[in-house]
């Protein structure tokens, strides 16, 4: 991969860039030294905007910090002291509170662009490896950052995820040594809402750390592009710096009001009312549902009858997408020529989108009221079922039987082809 | 045979997404036994700001009515200010309240006038005090109470419950009589908003049980309403600070977009559609 090298003109920017090469590091990943593909479109914003998600929980975490009391007789009163007596801290709250739903949103795009563009494949699986790496240690941090109200949901929701844990009971006493590691003692208490608190705090620094790994890993080979075709010419690619800066900061401010409609206006549509009461370990929620970022798997969860059978389901849920650059034996990688496995691709979304419907009702909701009533648990369970048929029938079958529509020899050769078109 | 399977998934999306339409209105024509009633707040929608007039009477009630059982723990009476009262009424009105002080000379417990800076007091000493004297149910603390009775929802706007209504709701369904057929236990009385019908609470308003400062007539719909909007100022007191702020950071971030808009048009003018390349 060519690059422009950085050559900086005055002495004294020379002098230290001699001594330590970070400016033109910095240049070469987000300036004009890192060539891109010239045809990237709007999904190819959200991995900027996931990093911009990730700087801004990390500033309004380390400030809320300043304020917060992690102890099961304070934090609750602490956060509501953040709320009502600390300058802008409900400006603070809102934002990472609903800056974590947004991180989500925009990760969840990010991963499903790379699905229907086939980033995945060959020569980037590490580089998809570490965005699942990614993802994985982003649901224990949001998970633990909802512990640390210590509301009604943030006790009872950590009561259900670390009885999970439990199901590993693979010799007498395993299950429960594993449960009394994550408790810190007995049973739910100061010690879990510490030891959460801590490790809340670590993980988003292990996360940039696994992000810096991810980005190098996109520049050995580059990004993908919208034709997922190999960029190799020096008409497919165009500086990173202007035209993805521009594109990104463009995008970067339409993102930040929609971000602002729900701070400011929806502030607490994401969460649960039941947060707003202090934890109480003699009553229990008549429902307990997780943030809506882990609601598919809740369903997945919830469907299988047997607990541990059950656990394993649903990690597997997720860790199957490791597997995705294997199962995919197609050689063209975006779904741009590939209309079945777009067709599969759309129909995987929906159905995990009703998966995450299905995971704010009891199992005995109905949810069709035709023909005697067909309930959530009946219905979660065939969603569960397509859901792993998608990666293990659908994507190794398609991918490897569908004619795939001719597929340009160039990216430029495509921009050509497109102004002859008009 | 990929188009058998693609077929076959879209005639069965086709007939799930007919049955779930069909569901969906099927329900909304069921006829549901008991709705909850919504009301016009003033302080609702992205331009709406508190009623001050309202949220001083609801101070009324609840210093009159719900004080005697349910605590406001997390409010101080600084708090006030954003009522409309001066400086001057916020510390009148903490004087009203008397706060223990230590002990004097003689070991006797000794008392202090409220201040500005005092929150306000329970009037319970313990949660066992608490349900001991109401039947053993516990009333709860008022701070919290505007956001953890709500229930939103982004998707099926119309069928988010706001606190406002349900307070209104609790505070006007009572029936003297449960209905025929059900069996109230010992101390409960019926409501229709509450979740089971069954409350611990007895009726706690009736008309003209306040004396408004400001003249209006304590209908028992107007003191319910006017504490409803009281308690959700006391759960979310940054409400107007909050919309206002959004208001500048929107206005300010949409021009900023359409700027950068142009910004990237004008900077992707020479490569876009390949100019470069011909």
């Amino acid at each position: 991969m060519e690059s422009h090298k950085y050559e900086p003109t005055n002495r004294a920017v020379k002098w230290f860039e001699d001594q330590l090469p970070i400016l033109g590091l910095i240049h070469g990943t987000l300036g004009a030294g890192y060539k891109a593909p010239r045809n990237l479109n709007y999904w190819w914003n959200f991995g900027s905007l996931a990093g911009f998600m990730l700087v801004v929980q990390i500033i309004t975490g380390i400030v809320l910090v300043m304020h917060y009391t992690p102890h099961v007789d304070m934090a609750f009163r602490s956060v509501e002291h953040i709320m009502r007596d600390v300058n802008y801290g409900w400006l603070i709250r809102y934002v990472h509170s609903n800056g974590a739903s947004m991180f989500f949103v925009v990760v969840y795009i990010h991963i499903l662009r790379g699905m229907y563009f086939g980033s995945y494949k060959s020569p980037r699986e590490v580089l998809w490896f570490l965005g699942l790496v990614i993802y994985l240690l982003m649901m224990a941090t949001g998970f633990m950052g909802y512990v640390l109200p210590w509301g009604q949901m943030s006790f009872w929701g950590a009561t259900v995820i670390t009885n999970l844990f439990g199901a590993f009971n693979f010799y007498d006493g395993m299950g429960d040594g594993i449960l009394h590691l994550l408790w810190g003692g007995y049973s739910i208490d100061n010690p879990t809402l510490q030891r959460f608190f801590s490790l809340h705090y670590l993980l988003p620094f292990v996360i940039v750390g696994v992000v810096i790994l991810h980005i190098w890993a996109l520049h050995l080979p580059g990004s993908n592009n919208p034709l997922g075709i190999d960029a190799k010419g020096p008409g497919d690619k165009i500086p990173f710096h202007p035209y993805y800066t521009a594109k990104d900061a463009f995008g970067l401010s339409f993102f930040i009001v929609i971000f602002a409609i729900f701070v400011f206006y929806l502030p607490n549509i994401m969460g649960h009312p039941d947060n707003y009461m202090e934890a109480n370990r003699l009553v229990t929620p008549s429902h307990i549902v997780p943030e809506w970022y882990y609601l598919p798997f809740y369903t997945i969860l919830k469907a299988v009858p047997d607990k541990l059978f059950g656990v394993i389901t649903m990690f597997s849920s997720i860790l199957i997408f490791f597997l995705l650059p294997w199962l995919d034996g197609s050689k063209v990688r975006s779904a741009k020529f590939r209309p079945t496995t777009a067709f599969f691709f759309w129909l995987f979304l929906l159905n995990a989108i009703f998966l995450g419907y299905l995971g704010t009702k009891l199992p005995s909701a109905i949810i069709i009221h035709a023909g005697g009533g067909i309930d959530a648990l009946t219905l979660g369970r065939i969603s569960s079922v397509f859901y792993f048929s998608y990666f293990i029938v659908i994507v190794p079958l398609v991918s490897r039987m569908e004619t795939t529509k001719p597929v340009p020899i160039s990216i430029a050769q495509s921009v050509l082809d497109s102004r002859k078109g008009e | 045979m990929l188009k058998t399977l693609k077929n076959i998934s879209l005639t069965a999306l086709m007939v799930s997404a007919i049955v779930v339409g069909g569901t969906a209105a099927a329900q909304a024509s069921e006829a549901s036994a008991y709705v909850l009633k919504k009301h016009d707040w003033p302080h609702a929608g992205p331009f709406g700001q508190f009623d001050k007039a309202a949220l001083q009477r609801g101070l009324q009630v609840y210093k009159e009515v719900c004080s005697a059982c349910h605590s406001l723990n997390m409010v101080a009476f600084r708090e006030l200010g954003d009522l409309g009262y001066s400086k001057a009424e916020v510390k009148s009105f903490a004087s009203d309240y008397e706060f223990p002080d230590g002990v004097d000379e003689n070991g006797e417990d000794k008392f202090r006038k409220g201040l500005a800076q005092d929150y306000f007091p329970s009037p319970f000493a313990s949660e066992a005090d608490a349900r001991d004297a109401n039947n053993g149910a516990l009333p709860p603390d008022f701070s919290l109470l505007g956001k953890s009775r709500e229930h939103l929802s982004l998707f099926t706007p119309w069928n988010s419950v706001y606190s406002e209504d349900y307070i209104v709701g609790i505070l006007t369904t009572f029936h003297e009589e449960a209905p025929h057929g059900v069996t109230l236990a010992d101390g409960m009385h019926f409501n229709e908003t509450f979740p089971g019908n069954q409350i611990a609470m007895a009726p706690p308003l009736s008309d003209e049980m306040v004396e408004f400062a400001d003249g209006t007539v304590a209908t028992k719909e107007q003191m319910a309403q006017d504490v409803a909007t009281f308690i959700y100022w006391a759960a979310e007191p940054k409400m107007e600070a909050r919309k206002r702020m959004g208001f500048k950071v929107i206005i300010f971030m949409t021009l900023l977009t359409i700027m950068l808009y142009f910004v990237n048009k004008s900077v992707w003018k020479k490569v876009k559609k390949g100019n470069d390349l011909v």
